[in-house]
């Protein structure tokens, strides 16, 4: 392959994260220049107090977690589609963006979820049964296509499960779940960000130490098996992590659906290469690009509204599926 | 002097286990694979070509018996040593069309290389040679999806070479091959197992082939339900097979028949 065309790759990319990094701090409903945003970060501004607020406590949180939450999701999504061997795999299809969903709206309504640990500990279990599930039934089912309807079929229960609940419960609960269930990145404070960041980044290291495992899956479970991966362990850990990964941003931010799906293969067209030493990292970081791209677009400046974020990732992200499909000569990344 | 077979089975029973009980496929196999030479296993649709290899990998487990490779119990061995005596060449699918030649090839490694898979500069030496062993140098940088089949079973050969394991086992290497590509494949095997030195066992449909260029075959009969008991597997050098008519047993029936003289196997005359 290329080196210097991934130099490239990944030194574009860096650069992007950091200027959108900057973007979303200096861009939203109030301009604050980027002059003063670095003083405030580097603790040296003595203006506004209201400025230092909105950047320390709002802007800084929200970027963080987007360039975190797109990194995560993108690089589940990665994972989902090697070990199910399906370019149409994602959390959000296979249903286990459903299963978080739904212990949280337990947790919420049922137990009155006041602490985030209570949310990512039931997302974490919603995703991990949803998860459990799926795997089951991919030792009975032999066909991917087959194993994506089950996921598509277990993710609509989870949502009809949610409905109900939903009937049942008080207005305000109600309103607290449909608010958290819009999707965005502002839900995270900076006291929460630790919480968030840590579980992020351990999933995202564990990802990072499966690559080896991965590459072997894109022959099949019997070469891999043959070239001495313990398949089954390997797929255990790759569920874990995906789960881990999905679960934590859909207890803090939501539903987000559309960037564990289409940013795989944005960055095997960047990279136009299936090798995961490559793909996982330049996934991870396109991820973390496009998802803040997607959070600063959602914001309008001058104005207090704020667009839902399931309102904008699709808008990104269907034309590339739809590219991906009608293109056939990209098809090959999965013959 | 007696040489060590590369696999040995003793009293081995294949088949699978499900909740019905066992479906054996052969109940009853005693074989010996040899290094240098290449065997072809030939038989029906349903005889069980496949469940065999995959039985002699460790792909699936042995319904009863003994497997030794190299003299060493199946069982003794860790994936990781195994995956580094045994490789394999398989019929299905695999999704790796996004990845180079090279890079499939260098897959073959891993039994070979650390927790990361980090290649040091023996290991590329190693891949080097595996693809020319197979005559794919010009390609290496080509992406799998590009190639040819017979390029493609080519590949996955010389990620067997790159595994470094002394035995190879190919299901139906030839299948979807052009003649042209089926004859490479096979020479190129050949080459394998007399200059390298690799134990070679190949399932096939393709009789011409096999008959012209495996050294010894076997013949695995099918396994009848009805009387529980299948014939014994037949082993032999080509030229003893075709000799004493064990060809002619085994693939001869109402409508067919094995030629010594032409090699072929041809219609009877309707009399």
């Amino acid at each position: 392959m290329n080196r210097k065309k991934q130099h490239w790759i990944y030194a574009s990319l860096g650069v992007a994260v950091v200027v959108l990094f900057f973007v979303g701090l200096v861009h939203g409903a109030v301009r604050i220049p980027l002059g003063d945003v670095i003083r405030i970060l580097l603790g040296s501004y003595d203006g506004k107090e209201a400025w230092r607020h909105i950047v320390l406590e709002s802007r800084l949180p929200q970027t963080v977690t987007a360039l975190l939450a797109g990194g995560s999701l993108a690089v589940s999504g990665l994972m989902l589609q090697t070990l199910f061997k399906n370019p149409l795999a994602g959390p959000s299809i296979l249903g286990i963006s459903d299963g978080a969903n739904l212990g949280v709206a337990i947790a919420m309504i049922y137990l009155g979820a006041a602490s985030y640990l209570t949310t990512i500990i039931a997302a974490l279990i919603g995703a991990a049964v949803v998860l459990l599930i799926i795997l089951g039934f991919s030792r009975k089912v032999s066909s991917n296509v087959m194993l994506l309807i089950i996921g598509i079929m277990v993710g609509y229960l989870a949502s009809s499960v949610i409905s109900i609940l939903n009937y049942h419960a008080s207005a305000d609960k109600v309103h607290q779940y449909v608010m958290w269930g819009m999707g965005d990145f502002s839900g995270v404070s900076l006291a929460k960000l630790p919480w968030m960041a840590g579980f992020s980044l351990a999933g995202l290291l564990g990802s990072l130490l499966l690559i080896k495992p991965l590459n072997a899956l894109l022959l099949g479970e019997s070469y891999a098996a043959n070239l001495g991966i313990h398949v089954r362990r390997a797929r255990v850990a790759i569920l874990v992590c995906t789960g881990v990964l999905t679960a934590v941003v859909t207890a803090f931010c939501g539903p987000i659906s559309f960037i564990g799906l289409a940013v795989p293969h944005i960055a095997r067209l960047l990279l136009g290469s299936a090798n995961h030493k490559h793909l996982l990292p330049v996934t991870l970081l396109t991820g973390s690009c496009i998802a803040q791209l997607c959070s600063i677009l959602t914001v309008t400046p001058g104005s207090n509204t704020v667009l839902p974020l399931s309102a904008i990732t699709p808008i990104l992200g269907a034309p590339v599926i739809i590219y991906v499909i009608v293109n056939r000569k990209n098809l090959h990344y999965f013959n | 002097m007696p040489r060590v077979p590369a696999i040995e089975t003793r009293n081995l029973r294949i088949g699978y286990t499900s909740r019905t009980g066992e479906r054996i496929v052969h109940p009853d196999l005693n074989l010996k694979l040899f290094a240098g030479e290449v065997t072809a296993l030939l038989g029906r649709n349903g005889a069980g070509k496949s469940t065999l290899l995959r039985t002699l990998c460790g792909l699936q487990p042995a319904l009863s018996g003994t497997i030794l490779i190299e003299g060493r119990l199946l069982g003794n061995y860790t994936p990781g040593e195994l995956s580094a005596k045994v490789g394999i060449v398989l019929t299905e699918q695999t999704h790796a069309g996004g990845i180079t030649v090279y890079e499939l090839v260098s897959l073959g490694r891993y039994p070979h290389t650390g927790f990361f898979g980090t290649l040091g500069e023996s290991d590329h030496e190693v891949i080097r040679l595996a693809i020319r062993s197979v005559g794919l140098s010009d390609k290496q940088e080509r992406y799998v999806a590009e190639l040819s089949d017979g390029e493609r079973q080519k590949t996955f050969i010389a990620k067997t070479l790159a595994q470094e394991c002394p035995i190879i086992l190919l299901d139906e290497p030839t299948a979807f091959l052009d003649i042209t590509s089926r004859i490479e494949t096979m020479v190129t095997l050949r080459a394998l197992a007399h200059r390298q030195h690799k134990a070679i066992l190949l399932s096939t449909h393709d009789l011409d082939t096999a008959l012209q260029l495996a050294d010894r075959l076997w013949l695995q009969p099918a396994f009848d339900p009805a009387t529980g008991e299948a014939g014994p597997m037949v082993c032999g050098t080509t030229e003893d097979l075709v000799a004493d008519g064990s060809l002619s047993r085994f693939f001869g029936s109402d409508t067919l028949t094995f030629d010594p003289a032409t090699r072929r196997l041809i219609a009877r005359n309707e009399k």
